[in-house]
């Protein structure tokens, strides 16, 4: 076992249900969450804000060679996704069937993200599954 | 009495199919897609689990009830495949449909029908009034002994209902259950796989205890197969439901919208809940449906449910299980499955 659970458990909504921010006085939104606006400074207003979860595709790439954590993994895709709310989210892209294009519309699915070896966590987290 | 109020399905895009699992283990395709009356079966990605599939199913539930998350007041999921011995999966799915802080939370595990036990709890507690709403969960990535009969059934899937008395998309008449202690098939704590009593599994365990509950369903209720539209047993293989259906007095126009194992294998605690989500996609209000899931160990749990006029309003916001299951299909060889399922030895 390697990871914490504080690690983890800090970060649960975010990777749950991204869960990010956005700054009242200004209405930019982020994630993940900023203590800070970058706009705003001290006057920042922030507030929680979960994202929908849908998006497209602004660019993706395929891993081949993967880092240890993801070697039974390999090939998969990684992408950046445009949220319809504004921000820039990476993650992974699921296999569905349909290869990744730019511009791809993708909606949010819960899988797992790695497993702490044979006794540790498993983490969950948000990925991204194209639909059209 | 509660009903159901919304409901979801997830069921993995992989798929193997029969003729490549018989083909490693030399036994003859045909006769086994005839006996067992299965063509292929789902199988989960590797970061899919029983908890991931929970998730999926509730979210659609939730979207489907058109209530808020924090409305519900009891979360349970049932599954013989939870991905931790000590932790419970239903605390993921709680956190992760973000029903608060304020939800009775439990894993069951009863076989196949842990799913339909917690549906039972979720009624008590509603109609007793001490939540609003309560789901419960059947979710399963099943575990199959390679060469063992079960391998060309286990297979991964879920489905979620949301139990309640406002806004019901079908009343629940009555639910009964029939249990006895039955060792017809188990696994011991630490085991990859479980074990059975072969054909004992199927007079002593499956049909007696489908057919003991549903009779007392028809004893308690008045009703009879005939003023049923639709029927949803479970279904381990695709066999047992439509001979179980034919001793009861059904016929295969009524089990047919729920029957799935023939194209998605045995979900175990998804399997008669997704049978009844199936049925419900096509169900129109009145009808009658009449559902006795079966987990090994035993028992059964038979449910008459009457469809009401809201099942219409409700339906755009539905993905449909059977859209769910051919929507993206993807098949896999027999190695693609081993590595899949993490049975292939690295050191």
């Amino acid at each position: 076992m390697e990871r914490s659970s504080a690690s983890l458990w800090r970060k649960i909504r975010s990777r749950y249900n991204l869960v990010g921010n956005t700054c009242e006085n200004c209405n930019a939104n982020y994630f993940p969450p900023r203590i800070v606006c970058r706009n705003c400074g001290r006057k920042s207003k922030m507030v929680e804000k979960q994202y929908k979860g849908d998006g497209e595709i602004y660019s993706f790439t395929k891993i081949r060679v993967p880092p240890d954590t993801f070697k039974d993994e390999a090939p998969y895709d990684i992408g950046i996704v445009k949220l319809e709310e504004g921000p820039m989210v990476e993650g992974h892209i699921i296999e569905n069937g349909i290869e990744p294009k730019i511009g791809g519309k993708v909606r949010v699915r819960f899988r797992k993200m790695y497993v702490d070896g044979d006794e540790g966590l498993i983490y969950y987290h948000y990925k991204f599954e194209q639909i059209g | 009495m509660s009903g159901i109020v919304g409901y979801g399905a997830h069921v993995p895009i992989y798929r193997i199919k029969t003729e490549d699992i018989a083909r490693i283990w030399g036994e003859d395709a045909e006769s086994i897609k005839k006996g067992l009356n299965i063509k292929e079966k789902s199988v989960p990605s590797r970061d899919e689990d029983a908890a991931t599939i929970a998730v999926e199913a509730a979210r659609r539930a939730v979207k489907h009830a058109g209530i808020k998350a924090t409305e519900i007041g009891a979360v349970y999921v049932g599954s013989e495949s939870h991905p931790y011995a000590v932790k419970p999966t239903a605390t993921v799915v709680t956190q992760a449909i973000e029903a608060g802080n304020k939800v009775m939370c439990a894993d069951l595990e009863f076989a196949c029908k842990a799913g339909t036990a917690g549906i039972q709890m979720a009624m008590g507690l509603v109609d007793s009034g001490m939540i609003k709403y309560g789901m419960s969960v059947g979710s399963d990535t099943s575990q199959g002994r390679p060469g063992d009969a079960l391998e060309y059934t286990a297979s991964a899937g879920g489905a979620a209902f949301i139990i309640g008395k406002n806004d019901v998309i079908a009343n629940i008449i009555k639910t009964v259950s029939y249990t006895s202690d039955t060792p017809d098939f188990w696994r011991r704590e630490g085991a990859s796989f479980p074990s059975h009593g072969g054909r004992f599994t199927g007079e002593p365990g499956y049909f007696r205890h489908i057919t003991g509950a549903t009779k007392m369903l028809f004893e308690e209720t008045g009703l009879k197969p005939s003023d049923f539209d639709y029927a949803v047993f479970h279904q381990p293989n695709g066999k047992f439901p439509i001979n179980v259906s034919t001793q009861l007095g059904f016929d295969m126009k009524q089990i047919e919208p729920g029957l799935l194992t023939p194209i998605i294998g045995n979900t175990y605690s998804g399997s008669s809940m997704l049978g009844l989500a199936a049925t419900l996609d096509i169900a129109k209000p009145g009808q009658k449906i009449l559902v006795t899931s079966f987990g090994s160990g035993a028992g059964s749990d038979s449910f008459a449910i009457e469809v009401t006029e809201g099942i219409e309003s409700k339906r755009s916001r539905l993905d449909l299980v059977r859209s769910i299951i051919e929507k993206h299909k993807k098949y896999i060889d027999y190695s693609e499955y081993l590595k899949d399922r993490d049975s292939i030895k690295k050191t």
